[in-house]
């Protein structure tokens, strides 16, 4: 037969109140087993108290050749900060 | 400073490229990248998983043998981590658009190296620290650098590897000073061990400047950032001090400390050897590559068993799915 | 000394040491990257538990003992570890049966003790119960996959369960040591988690589309100090420092 076990990508969060994080990937054959196979590879040190697993195939990521379309639109909207708004020195709490 | 943005648009993408790296902007994965950055990465990541993969078998020998409990369970605890190490690395590696298993046929098959160091046997507990004191410590000199290094999967992956090596060190300095405050016999046991590993380590090093050919390209990638010879240095004058803490005398007459370089000078190295090992004929070469090969052969029909039995629970999830 | 409470602790202790020693000698050389990962954290949970025990055990027996001249330094029959625990590594299946048929064991038993009237115990089965779960889940996974696998799995993971079978009444003996300790309330008398063991492992083995072996005929002696041929080699290795290089500190 000789398939190969699927590449997944590992999200942890490492304590509650923080977001999950991409923490590296590892090989699994199933989610279960992608699961624990995550929480012996990447929370061996009590780096985490939640993990998430995906496929890595389910991954859509964005082509970094597009990146000026995508990304630098946004650069010169700078009335999107609080900085580019003028307000007197005495106006307080805002 | 250049100006950049005139002449951005006459710049062929190798040079925008090399100009990201030179600015230490990271490249990541989908990024365009120079066919021959991708074969030096797959080449310098996998030969370094491989490595650290290889690097669990001499060690993974004593693990049944540790005199202590508490010994047992570092040592344990160190291989474990370099079986995570080599899975992080293989893990970057495959970012390049090469798999786990095809990096493994190249060890396997022989085309792919790793450090030869781990050809070496074995053969007393006091090994067990020399190799954490020495083999781990000129590791560190090397890796240190690489958490800066250009690719990103590859510097993500050295951060974590650093950050857990830390005890690696320290765990077999801590065997070799026990064994210096005891007996006679344990004491000639860790010099044996200094002996025997010494040499070795320094060639862990990499081949001297003037023969070693990738330096230059790698430091421009940030794949080294120091060359051979000044790694070696660095670790010869940070060890040599640690040695005397010991007590234990370094195998070698010529070495001495040299008041006008600040550095020690050191001996004649024999790369004799080093090649003799590298290409396939030192002491364990085979034992470990048999071993490697084995392990996977072995684990065929359990892998395959694992894919067979996650097809059939996908199968009957989606039946009962259709079944509703 | 207690020494009943002693022979207790031991009974406990080995079990993890050896099924400990047995998982170590698999690192590096297992069937993935990953599963090594896993059996070696399994391994390390093991000999944290024996060192827990054995701490205690040296504090029983006083004398200078320590938890390592209790690992290292008993004659073969002084080790009270069952003989399922002891079995070699024939193949990933035998290991992982191996480690089911006693994981479902260990469980049933951490979650009596941790009400054990001996606080010691008490303690080091509260720790114990949430490592040992991980233990049961994972072995158990690997017994699905491997008995609903391919053929070829099922056939070895069958094999297995036949051969290590005839081991698993003995963890339901009880001995004169901790038939002592029972009405007090400090050990648990393990012939009454027998019905549950069954219970969850047929269970397991029927999802697993495993045939639950029908023999009758069981293997004993561990807890009494008579072993297998196989402990006297693993003990060889173990205590090789210890026995070549007397007396010293490492």
């Amino acid at each position: 037969m000789n398939k190969n076990w699927p590449l997944w990508e590992i999200f942890v969060r490492s304590k509650n109140g923080l977001e999950h994080r991409h923490f590296g990937s590892l090989h699994a054959a199933d989610a279960e087993m992608a699961l624990e196979n995550a929480r012996d590879v990447y929370t061996r040190r009590s780096e985490g108290v939640s993990i998430w697993v995906v496929e890595s195939k389910y991954i859509t990521a964005s082509n970094p050749e597009h990146n000026g379309e995508l990304f630098e639109p946004a650069q010169d909207k700078v009335y999107r900060h609080p900085t580019f708004y003028d307000l007197p020195d005495d106006v307080k709490h805002m | 400073m250049k100006n950049e943005s005139e002449n951005n648009s006459s710049l062929s993408l190798e040079e925008i490229f090399e100009q990201r790296i030179a600015n230490d902007e990271k490249i990541e994965p989908k990024d365009w990248m120079p066919e021959k950055y991708r074969k030096t990465h797959i080449r310098q990541i996998s030969q370094h998983a491989h490595s650290e993969i290889v690097g669990m078998l001499p060690e993974g020998n004593w693990i049944t043998r540790a005199p202590s409990l508490r010994r047992k369970v570092a040592l344990l605890a160190k291989v474990q981590d370099e079986a995570g190490h080599g899975l992080y690395l293989y893990s970057a590696c495959e970012t390049l658009g090469v798999s786990r298993e095809e990096l493994y046929e190249q060890l396997h098959s022989g085309k792919a190296k790793y450090s030869s160091i781990f050809n070496y046997p074995t053969i007393t507990w006091a090994d067990m620290g020399a190799i954490g004191w020495l083999v781990d410590g000129a590791a560190i000199i090397n890796q240190v650098p690489l958490c800066n290094t250009s690719y990103g999967p590859y510097a993500r992956a050295m951060v974590r590897v650093c950050k857990e090596e830390s005890f690696h060190q320290r765990q077999g300095f801590e065997i070799m000073l026990t064994l210096c405050k005891g007996t006679e016999v344990q004491k000639q046991m860790a010099q044996d061990a200094l002996n025997r590993w010494w040499w070795p380590a320094l060639m862990m090093l990499g081949p001297t400047d003037d023969v070693s050919v990738h330096t230059e390209q790698s430091m421009k990638w940030k794949l080294k950032r120091k060359t051979n010879d000044e790694l070696r240095q660095q670790f010869i004058d940070q060890t040599v001090p640690q040695a005397d803490i010991l007590g234990l005398t370094i195998p070698d007459p010529d070495l001495k400390w040299n008041e006008k370089t600040g550095h020690y000078d050191f001996g004649e190295i024999n790369w004799d050897e080093f090649w003799q090992v590298v290409k396939g004929h030192g002491p364990c070469n085979k034992e470990r590559m048999d071993a490697r090969v084995g392990a996977w052969e072995r684990g065929t029909w359990v892998r395959d068993a694992a894919m067979a039995y996650a097809e059939k629970q996908q199968n009957r999830k989606e039946n009962a799915a259709k079944a509703v | 000394m207690k020494t009943n409470l002693y022979n207790y602790i031991l009974e406990l202790g080995d079990n993890c040491l050896i099924a400990g020693q047995r998982l170590g000698e698999l690192c590096g050389h297992g069937p993935s990257l990953e599963t090594d990962i896993a059996c070696t954290n399994i391994s390390l949970d093991l000999f944290g538990q024996t060192r827990s025990y054995f701490q205690y055990a040296a504090d029983v027996k006083g004398d200078n003992a320590t938890e390592d001249s209790i690992a290292f330094l008993r004659y073969e029959q002084q080790y009270k570890n069952v003989l399922l625990v002891e079995q070699p590594n024939r193949d990933f299946a035998y290991t992982v049966a191996r480690q089911y048929l006693f994981d479902v064991f260990h469980l049933l038993l951490l979650e009596k003790l941790q009400f054990s009237q001996d606080m010691t115990l008490s303690a080091i089965a509260k720790k114990s119960i949430k490592e040992v779960s991980y233990h049961v889940r994972f072995s158990g996974d690997w017994i699905k996959r491997l008995g609903d696998g391919t053929d070829e799995s099922h056939e070895k993971m069958q094999a297995a369960i036949n051969d290590l079978w005839t081991y698993t009444n003995e963890l339901f003996e009880v001995t004169e040591a901790a038939k002592s300790l029972i009405d007090d309330g400090i050990a648990i008398d393990a012939a009454t988690l027998k019905e549950s063991y069954y219970e969850k492992v047929s269970a397991l083995l029927e999802e697993a589309t495993l045939t639950i072996p029908e023999s009758k005929y069981f293997q004993k002696g561990g807890k009494s100090g008579v072993h297998t041929e196989h402990l006297g080699y693993l003990l060889a290795d173990m205590q090789y420092m210890q026995r070549a290089y007397p007396n010293m500190t490492w």
